[in-house]
């Protein structure tokens, strides 16, 4: 039967197991002598650092902060709060230089412009889900430096080289993350959680892109479950869920999921296990309707998005 | 060639995906079926904005217009598109 408590796990063993997981994937399957973790402030990096350490102790674990010049002030703050209270030393590598280099900002905001040719500096722009009736299409909002947003429709072409652009800025900290896991001789750790690493929800080559994923199989209402027991920092605990990747406050509801959470949770948990729409309605106060419309996205994402967790394909020449 | 020809050609040379899919019928959901996903909903709407001279408000970006061959003609007819058979 399907409950509010179905995602409830017993964190003592469950962080238990995935400590000796991870003491074995980097030590005896990978062969290397630590973990490299890239923090983000928020409250998937900070678990998989805590983690990390209770797996292979602090000196074996480096925590990297990667700030760019649209991060939020605080989470640099949080990364650094969060490396103390764990006793792990923190690398900042700030990287907007490596972004302007490539074009990152540049690329980004010319494809902006194709929209809102006055988009311009001191400007903030973000990604915003927006629902047409039943489609789910990615808005692009813009703001003045002294006015009030606006939400614009994007074309095809330039949503595609807006998100193309922005991946920049994963790709560019999971680059930094190889380079001291390669001077230190250890494994990378990536941080997406269940549902982020279920429909897709990273960058491949960026956030995608590691040698072992501690929590990838634990639902985000779990991962803040294990975080309260791990004693991640309740500033962190307390921060509302955000991508931090662009200059405007971003939440994650926004940018790819447009329901909570908990409820996303609960929905991936009840498709997964043979509950139905019905279940899930009855539990959240919903119309089915409105459940079935959700189980429809999430297998529609999870198809289109199948390619993202593929290993590079070896063409056999004969 | 016709309003109904344009878009399946178009949806047939913009959607193509690994593997055999089969010929796209009229009535079929082009969501459901996997061929377009939300970024393929933008491709269509710029290509019937830019094809046949209509403003697509955001109103009417939904799949009752948007989600099937019968559908985007039916609606095309509607905002005045001739030759739409």
């Amino acid at each position: 039967m399907l409950t509010l408590d179905s995602l409830y796990l017993h964190a003592g063993p469950v962080c238990d197991r995935l400590a000796a997981g991870l003491r074995e994937a980097v030590g005896q399957t990978l062969g290397r002598r630590g973990l490299c973790v890239g923090v983000s402030g928020g409250m998937d990096s900070a678990l998989v650092l805590a983690l990390s350490v209770k797996a292979l102790g602090a000196k074996n674990v480096a925590a990297l902060a990667m700030p760019e010049r649209e991060s939020a002030p605080e989470s640099l703050e949080l990364a650094k709060e969060l490396a103390e209270a764990l006793g792990v030393e923190l690398i900042v590598e700030p990287i907007s230089q490596i972004l302007d280099a490539a074009g990152c900002y540049q690329r980004r905001d010319d494809a902006i412009r194709e929209l809102v040719p006055e988009f311009g500096e001191g400007w903030g722009c973000k990604l915003a889900l927006g629902n047409h009736g039943g489609y789910q299409i990615t808005n692009v909002v813009v703001q003045p430096p002294q006015g009030e947003s606006r939400t614009v429709r994007p074309t095809a072409e330039a949503y595609a080289t807006i998100v193309a652009a922005t991946n920049f800025k994963q790709r560019t900290r999971k680059m930094m993350e190889y380079y001291h896991a390669d001077r230190l001789g250890f494994a990378v750790a990536g941080t997406p959680n269940l549902l982020e690493y279920d429909q897709g929800f990273f960058v491949k080559g960026g956030d995608g892109l590691a040698d072992v994923k501690p929590i990838c199989r634990l639902y985000k209402t779990q991962v803040y479950q294990l975080a309260a027991y791990m004693r991640v920092p309740k500033s962190i605990c307390a921060r509302p869920p955000a991508t931090d990747a662009f200059s405007m406050p971003q939440s994650h509801e926004e940018f790819y999921f447009s329901l909570s959470y908990p409820q996303l949770d609960l929905c991936l948990y009840a498709l997964d296990f043979g509950h139905s729409s019905a279940e899930v309605a009855a539990l959240l106060d919903l119309p089915i309707p409105e459940i079935d419309r959700v189980f429809g996205i999430i297998k529609r994402k999870r198809a289109a998005t199948a390619w993202l967790h593929m290993a590079p394909i070896a063409i056999e020449p004969r | 060639m016709t309003v109904r020809g344009k878009i399946r050609a178009f949806i047939e040379e913009t959607f193509t995906l690994p593997g055999p899919k089969g010929r796209l019928t009229e009535g079929e959901s082009l969501m459901g079926s996997g061929r377009v996903d939300s970024m393929g909903v933008l491709s269509l709407a710029s290509f019937v904005q830019d094809t046949f001279g209509i403003d697509v408000r955001d109103d009417e970006l939904v799949p009752d217009n948007f989600d099937s061959i019968d559908k985007l003609v039916q609606y095309l007819t509607r905002k005045g598109v001739g030759r739409a058979a």
